[in-house]
């Protein structure tokens, strides 16, 4: 069992705490709580970040492989864009819905890895979860305090999935990422149907530039 | 420019009548559609990222290359510092007096000792910024936030956040200084000051969007809606 140790009084720990006193400890790893999982990701990736000189050089493949293995599989990407989409992904056919997620999927690694290009020693702040017994969604709130500028509020919406806690959305200063694409899809889709979403998103991860 | 704003009281009785706008845009348009000037707005958008382009992002860039951290960081916080003391104007407005206080300490704080507002002492003792302006405030006495528009050189805005920013204009300080040269010095320096704190968003949007167009009015809505709420948005009704 993995736990931060640089936060010992953190809320997941108690959880953890009782989970291991009602002998629940065999399953207390498929069902890590959702606070304990963006806190030890996000700890993980952060002094992976520091520690690596190529990424400090700013190699973006070494950024893009510790996403890869660390963070993205913690993500629900197939419902992010299914909100990103949606009334369209309903209409999309299986294959294209994969298609869809896939190059999502990359925008959202590219986007994510020139973000971190910027990270300066900000830390992160994680607030109370507030979380009742048997729910299956929960928003983990974090603040993420910069060296020079203002916090900034990063939440995770969370869904509990048969293999743990999955996050389908980041919502940056009230920003939802998700649904901040939802007027772009809706455009692409319109205009050239899922197949011109498809041939967009593609576009943008070969590097063309926006319109 | 000068002319512009050496006539405050006709600049005041301008931001009544676009106030009053709001309220009959708002009426006319229902809430369904947050862009009812869209083409208008896109052409207003391109016209802006040209000159952005090719004039503000340079000057911001070299702004930033050529200015050290501390001395921007010296700008940033004496224009905040004046942001904040409107912040608890608007706390008062809305009735939030826990954040006045926080608002009001911040001033005291900052301006006292913190050599009249150039260092942020208050931050670094954790007084959180109340970050309220006059557009929330008419978002919270429920003036509906009309069309969203894009203004060159300004970006994006609503008529409701529009006619805020032109109360807070219309309030001064900067506009009371009588030396003109120092007035618009200050106006060209924390303008540069606000580009130069929004070239790393800008990348990331370069990165994310598809339609910049798009990803900036839906975020800048959204961030809007949040601000007025307090971080605390309802969830938003579903499209039809």
């Amino acid at each position: 069992m993995v736990i931060n140790p640089i936060a010992p009084r953190s809320a997941a720990l108690v959880l953890l705490l009782v989970a291991a006193l009602w002998g629940a400890v065999p399953v207390a790893r498929a069902q890590e709580a959702p606070d304990a999982i963006v806190k030890r990701v996000a700890t993980d990736v952060i002094a992976t970040i520091k520690s690596d000189p190529a990424i400090q050089a700013g190699n973006e493949a070494r950024i893009r492989d510790v996403l890869e293995t660390k963070l993205l599989p913690n993500f629900d990407f197939a419902r992010m864009t299914a909100l990103a989409m949606g009334k369209n992904w309903r209409s999309a056919t299986p294959e294209q819905q994969q298609r869809v997620t896939d190059e999502f999927r990359a925008l959202l690694v590219r986007t994510y890895s020139s973000a971190l290009n910027s990270y300066r020693n900000e830390t992160i702040e994680y607030k109370p979860l507030r979380m009742n017994a048997g729910d299956t969604e929960v928003t983990v709130r974090t603040l993420v305090v910069r060296p020079s500028g203002a916090p900034v509020q990063i939440d995770y919406s969370m869904e509990k999935k048969a293999d743990g806690w999955k996050c389908y959305d980041v919502i940056v200063g009230g920003v939802s990422l998700v649904t901040n694409y939802r007027d772009e899809f809706n455009d692409q889709v319109k205009n050239g149907g899922v197949d011109g979403l498809i041939k967009t998103l593609a576009d943008r991860n070969r590097g063309v530039a926006a319109k | 420019m000068t002319t512009f704003f050496d006539r405050r009281r006709t600049l005041r009785s301008h931001a009544c009548v676009v106030l009053l706008t709001v309220l009959v845009a708002g009426c006319a348009l229902g809430p369904s559609r947050d862009d009812p000037f869209e083409p208008m707005n896109r052409t207003l958008y391109q016209v802006h990222d040209a000159v952005d382009t090719a004039v503000v992002k340079p000057v911001a860039q070299a702004y930033i290359d050529v200015v050290p951290q501390f001395i921007r960081s010296g700008f940033s916080n004496v224009f905040n510092n004046i942001d904040d003391l409107f912040s608890a104007v608007n706390d008062l407005l809305q009735g939030k007096l826990d954040k006045f206080g926080d608002d009001m300490g911040r001033v005291v704080l900052n301006t006292g000792f913190g050599l009249g507002g150039l260092f942020d002492l208050a931050s670094m003792v954790g007084i959180e910024r109340g970050m309220e302006d006059f557009g929330q405030t008419f978002g919270v006495w429920g003036f509906p936030q009309g069309p969203y528009l894009f203004v060159p050189l300004f970006g994006p805005t609503t008529v409701r956040d529009g006619s805020g920013v032109l109360v807070r204009v219309a309030l001064g300080p900067v506009g009371y200084i009588p030396n003109v040269p120092v007035r618009n010095s200050l106006y060209g320096v924390g303008y540069v000051d606000l580009r130069a704190q929004a070239l790393q968003t800008g990348a990331v949007i370069d990165t994310a969007a598809l339609d910049r167009y798009l990803f900036i009015r839906n975020a800048y809505l959204q961030r809007r809606r949040y601000l007025v709420y307090d971080g605390k948005p309802p969830p938003e009704p579903e499209e039809p």
